[in-house]
């Protein structure tokens, strides 16, 4: 039992030049390279565009901000700082840190679209929706539960991928679906940079997860392998159900769910965990992949072409400098 | 001679997305260290390499090091015949970009791209593929 009343012990101060894990200086570096604000974002131009969408549709937009921005501040206030006192290395708390930073700015930058395009009451409206909407405040009940100081560094480990890696994508469906007609393009510019920073976070807290599990035996291993596929199941029946009570209206909701499914498959790999759903129900519209990723898919790859020719030509000289753009 | 066996080169950090995807392929693979001070390994047959994607938000760093140091190798560069590329569609308009610069750098073809550790149709159309690739490899080698 710890004695509670023990004083603080005096952390280690970080030293960068002599790292216990190479993936903690990686992943800073991704991050910190990565930083953006909002402010870089030119959300206004998509003003007109927010016109154009029906009063539904756009209830519909701001209800799902309402949301992202609430799973945001339960990272960044609750879920990044619970994990850091789990820490392997000082280093991983600086990175933690980055990280529940990065989860504010992404918090905030809803604001700065709300701002831009909606009207106070409109928004006001919504975040209490959002405070009331029984799927958001069970899906936040479950991953703060596992936050508690009762829980166990692995499951908060668990819950935080869940979270940074398969919760968000009910939301940023949306985004992607008004960027693949053409709307809101510049918010789904913004969007885009937010999936980005979550799939470091979902990366990296996996990695760590898996660390972590390196020392367990195996009994151990099994038991949290059953708490993660048993957590994604919960959370999946609250996920469906947030899924249909927004997207029903527009006719969406299956659509979504194959995007559902795609993720969680993405964020149990992220755990080093096979995936769950088949892959016929986690394929996705190919606007929607197009959207997250555009212009990737130009130059069509060799096994899923026609198999025409091709040419091999001669291997030129390389250096190192030569790879560094 | 026989038909040369197909040979893959491959790199995973330690999230191992890569070797589970190697390992679920089931074919010689052999593996370029995470550590700079071990041996890399030395393929003396024709190959193809599978290799993740670490780009930046502007498309910088995505090839691993340690991929960069095994290729600088004249002989080992002289081998590769193909790339086939994983990461993250998170990554926006840098998903598997690894692919496409080794592929400009060495004048070979993006084989094949996948996310994170795969799926069991993306193990199917590899090895299939491969089978494919190796064959014509085999028939246009002199």
């Amino acid at each position: 039992m710890k004695d509670l009343n023990a004083p603080r012990p005096v952390p280690r101060a970080v030293n960068w030049n002599r790292l216990e894990d190479d993936k903690d200086l990686e992943v800073w570096n991704r991050l910190t390279s990565n930083f953006w604000l909002p402010e870089k974002v030119p959300l206004s131009n998509d003003i007109q565009s927010w016109s154009q969408l029906t009063a539904q549709e756009q209830t519909l937009t701001i209800r799902v901000f309402t949301g992202l921005t609430l799973l945001d501040t339960i990272q960044n206030s609750v879920g990044a700082p619970a994990l850091m006192a789990d820490a392997a290395t000082p280093h991983e708390e600086a990175v933690l840190s980055n990280i529940a930073f990065m989860e504010a700015v992404h918090a905030r930058s809803y604001s700065s679209v709300f701002s831009t395009l909606c009207n106070t009451a409109e928004v006001d409206e919504a975040f209490r929706w959002s405070s009331e909407n029984p799927h958001l405040q069970a899906k936040s009940r479950l991953i703060l539960d596992e936050y508690d100081a009762s829980a166990t560094p692995l499951r908060r480990k668990v819950a935080s991928v869940f979270l940074e890696s398969f919760l968000f994508y009910s939301g940023f469906y949306l985004p992607m679906h008004w960027s693949s007609r053409a709307r809101l393009t510049n918010t789904a510019d913004l969007i885009r940079l937010i999936i980005r920073d979550e799939a470091i976070h979902g990366y990296y807290i996996g990695y760590k997860f898996q660390r972590a599990l390196e020392s367990r035996s195996a009994a151990e291993r099994a038991e949290i392998k059953d708490f993660a596929f048993a957590l994604m199941f919960d959370l999946y029946d609250i996920e469906a159900r947030y899924t249909e009570q927004l997207y029903d209206p527009l006719g969406l909701s299956e659509e979504v769910k194959h995007f559902l499914h795609y993720n969680a498959n993405k964020a149990l790999q992220n755990l080093g965990y096979e995936a769950l759903f088949p892959e016929d129900a986690a394929r996705v519209n190919p606007a929607i992949l197009a959207a997250l990723s555009p212009g990737s898919d130009e130059n069509h790859d060799f096994f899923s072409g026609s198999g025409s020719s091709y040419v091999i030509g001669k291997a030129v000289a390389t250096e190192d400098e030569d790879w560094a753009f | 001679m026989g038909t040369p066996r197909p040979m893959l080169v491959y790199y995973s950090s330690r999230s191992g997305n890569t070797l589970r995807f190697v390992e679920r392929l089931g074919l010689p693979a052999l593996r370029i260290p995470i550590s700079p001070k071990a041996a890399m390994p030395d393929p003396r047959a024709p190959y193809v390499l599978i290799c993740p994607s670490y780009a930046d938000g502007s498309g910088r760093g995505a090839v691993a090091k340690q991929v960069i140091r095994f290729l600088n190798d004249p002989q080992r560069r002289a081998g590769i015949r193909g790339v086939i590329a994983s990461g993250n569609r998170n990554f926006g308009s840098y998903f598997a970009c690894a692919g496409d610069l080794l592929a400009r750098k060495c004048n070979i073809p993006v084989l094949y791209r996948f996310e994170l550790a795969g799926l069991d149709s993306d193990i199917a159309r590899v090895r299939a593929g491969l089978d494919k690739f190796w064959e014509m490899e085999c028939s246009t080698a002199t």
